[in-house]
């Protein structure tokens, strides 16, 4: 049996996937939702072929906390002993199964694209964002799992079955309250980086923070935000908060607009799921410009004012 | 703290790789024969919040390292940025898997602590190359620390420590008790250069060794591999400013205008 972590209400696509590879029974688990909640989530899970959803509940499994939720799950997999439990590689699934492996002192592999079933699963994890790619061997008794970003759906859709839920009470120290969260402040509205059609990004061919005018203007007239490189945060330019990268955000919008940007794994890593990407480069050579899908040698001060007055040519403004 | 703050920051080193990665014929390591080494960029970040953090409350910023001789390179340049101490945990092989890595970083940190244990452990979120987010939960759950991983934002005050942590749809805050620890990210403080004076303090600097032999996890590395690189040039649309028509052809395709 496999066990399946939800990421909110619903399993990541990513880890269906994985479990589908990996075939046989699925269950899921689900933390502290009350009776109403778990039965809406079972229904939704009985399409997608999990034939029991556990419910974790106690005081402490409230509001997330990565202690508890984590010797949570382990008490769980202890009862249980699944042949494996599949998380998202988000910031919160990882986090969980981290702490489930340092509790359980199982091993644990983290952003797997594909794994194959057996006594040892043989599995294919993302290194340093997609810079590279492991094989590995995963020896366990419990398999802990997490799938990356660019894991595949399920290709075969479920079979339909019942999805029964079984609450499991954990017995959790009142110490763990000690790493849950006490405050959450949603992020304000408006696109952001993750979440923008376009992207209008900068690297060291920009050449100060005053050159990002021109590039906001341009990402104003296409619906788009503002991006750099690690260069342009390194040198000022830019806050931290703008950076496409690794270390940075990983973006896939419709178009990335790349101004001067050579290129380096790193940032290629968080820009290379955009469906079309638009470099703009004085070198020819430049890695980003060879993996781009269009480019433009230029000085990116001739260029990209060039592109804004073509667009007003044509009637593009901002909001129109 | 009436003495100070007791700060250990854990950091890997990691090959300085640029547009491509280089591999062993073997595929089982990072070809660095002409690449340089650095410390990954979230652990820079924890460096210089500890170096920070022991100058606005005084104690101590110990960097500690585990892997071959040669990390010393990396414990120097953050004595150069401004740690105190430096700790080398020599494991004899340049990559252990997690569990592995945990366990020296445990019985290291564990001895230092015999002598006084620190208040605050920081980590990066991952590594910059092997990026597998468990070491630091693993071993602050061995020392019974509490840690929360994602940091951007760190305060240290009566007695606590206060934790600001992105995710995808907002901000989260986490009090936790000292001692305690935290995977801290890029983005949370911008590291110094390291001056000259700071350079010549930490060549002379002794770096102390802990001699650790662990008993390998379960996750093994086969090889690694290249991922496919569909690169087969893009759509040249011209030079300067004269490429502009077929730019903005390009964006009216795409629908993005």
């Amino acid at each position: 049996m496999l066990l399946i972590v939800l990421d909110g209400t619903e399993p990541a696509p990513g880890v269906l996937g994985l479990a589908q590879a990996l075939g046989g029974p699925v269950h899921a688990v689900a933390f502290g939702r009350d009776d109403d909640a778990a039965a809406e989530i079972a229904a939704g899970l009985a399409k997608q072929g999990v034939g029991v959803l556990h419910t974790l509940r106690h005081p402490l499994l409230g509001d997330y906390g990565p202690e508890a939720y984590g010797e949570a799950l382990a008490q769980l997999v202890g009862r249980l002993r699944p042949e494996g439990v599949l998380a998202a590689g988000t910031d919160h699934g990882t986090e969980i199964l981290a702490h489930t492996a340092a509790r359980t002192g199982l091993p644990l592999a983290t952003n797997c694209l594909s794994v194959t079933g057996g006594p040892r699963w043989q599995l294919t994890r993302v290194r340093g964002g997609g810079m590279l790619l492991e094989d590995a061997e995963l020896d366990a008794p419990v398999k802990l799992v997490t799938a990356a970003q660019g894991a595949e759906a399920p290709s075969e859709t479920a079979v339909r079955q019942e999805c029964t839920v079984e609450e499991f009470l954990p017995d959790l120290p009142q110490e763990l309250a000690r790493s849950a969260i006490v405050e959450r402040t949603p992020r304000g509205g408006g696109l952001t980086l993750a979440t923008a059609p376009v992207v209008v990004s900068g690297g060291r061919g920009v050449g100060s923070a005053e050159g990002y005018a021109v590039l906001e203007e341009l990402a104003g007239l296409l619906g788009g935000v503002v991006g750099c490189s690690r260069v342009a945060t390194n040198n000022g330019w830019r806050p931290h908060s703008d950076q496409v990268g690794l270390t940075g955000t990983k973006i896939s919008p419709r178009l990335y607009v790349a101004c001067g940007i050579s290129g380096a794994t790193q940032h290629w890593v968080g820009c290379m799921d955009s469906r079309a990407i638009l470099a703009i480069n004085t070198d020819p050579d430049a890695p980003l410009v060879q993996r781009a899908t269009y480019a433009v040698v230029g000085d990116v001060h001739e260029v990209v004012p060039a592109i804004v007055a073509e667009l007003h040519a044509r009637g593009v403004h901002p909001d129109g | 703290m009436p003495d100070g703050l007791e700060v250990l920051v854990c950091v890997k080193r990691v090959p300085a790789s640029g547009a491509r990665v280089p591999l062993t014929p073997d595929g089982l390591h990072v070809d660095t024969r002409h690449l340089g080494f650095t410390i990954g960029p979230h652990e820079e970040c924890a460096v210089e919040e500890a170096v920070r953090l022991v100058g606005e409350h005084g104690g101590r910023a110990t960097v500690l390292a585990a892997g071959p001789p040669e990390v010393a390179e990396q414990l120097r340049y953050a004595l150069a940025m401004g740690a105190d101490r430096a700790v080398l945990v020599d494991t004899g092989s340049d990559e252990l898997d997690p569990q592995a890595t945990a366990a020296a970083i445990g019985q290291a940190v564990a001895e230092l602590a015999a002598e006084k244990p620190p208040d605050l452990v920081l980590f990066g979120d991952s590594s910059a190359d092997a990026g597998h987010f468990q070491v630091g939960v693993r071993v602050a759950c061995g020392l019974g620390l509490p840690i929360v991983g994602g940091i951007k934002g760190v305060e240290v005050g009566d007695g606590v420590v206060r934790l600001r942590r992105e995710v995808a749809d907002g901000d989260e805050r986490y009090v936790l008790p000292l001692p305690a620890a935290a995977g801290v990210r890029e983005g949370l403080n911008l590291p110094r250069y390291p001056n000259l004076p700071g350079r010549l303090r930490a060549k002379k600097a002794a770096v102390h060794t802990i001699v650790a032999r662990p008993e390998p996890g379960g996750l093994r590395t086969v090889r690694l591999r290249q991922p496919a690189d569909e690169a087969t040039g893009p759509v040249w649309l011209g030079r300067g400013a004269a490429a502009a028509p077929a730019v903005v052809d390009v964006l009216d395709e795409l629908g993005v205008v």
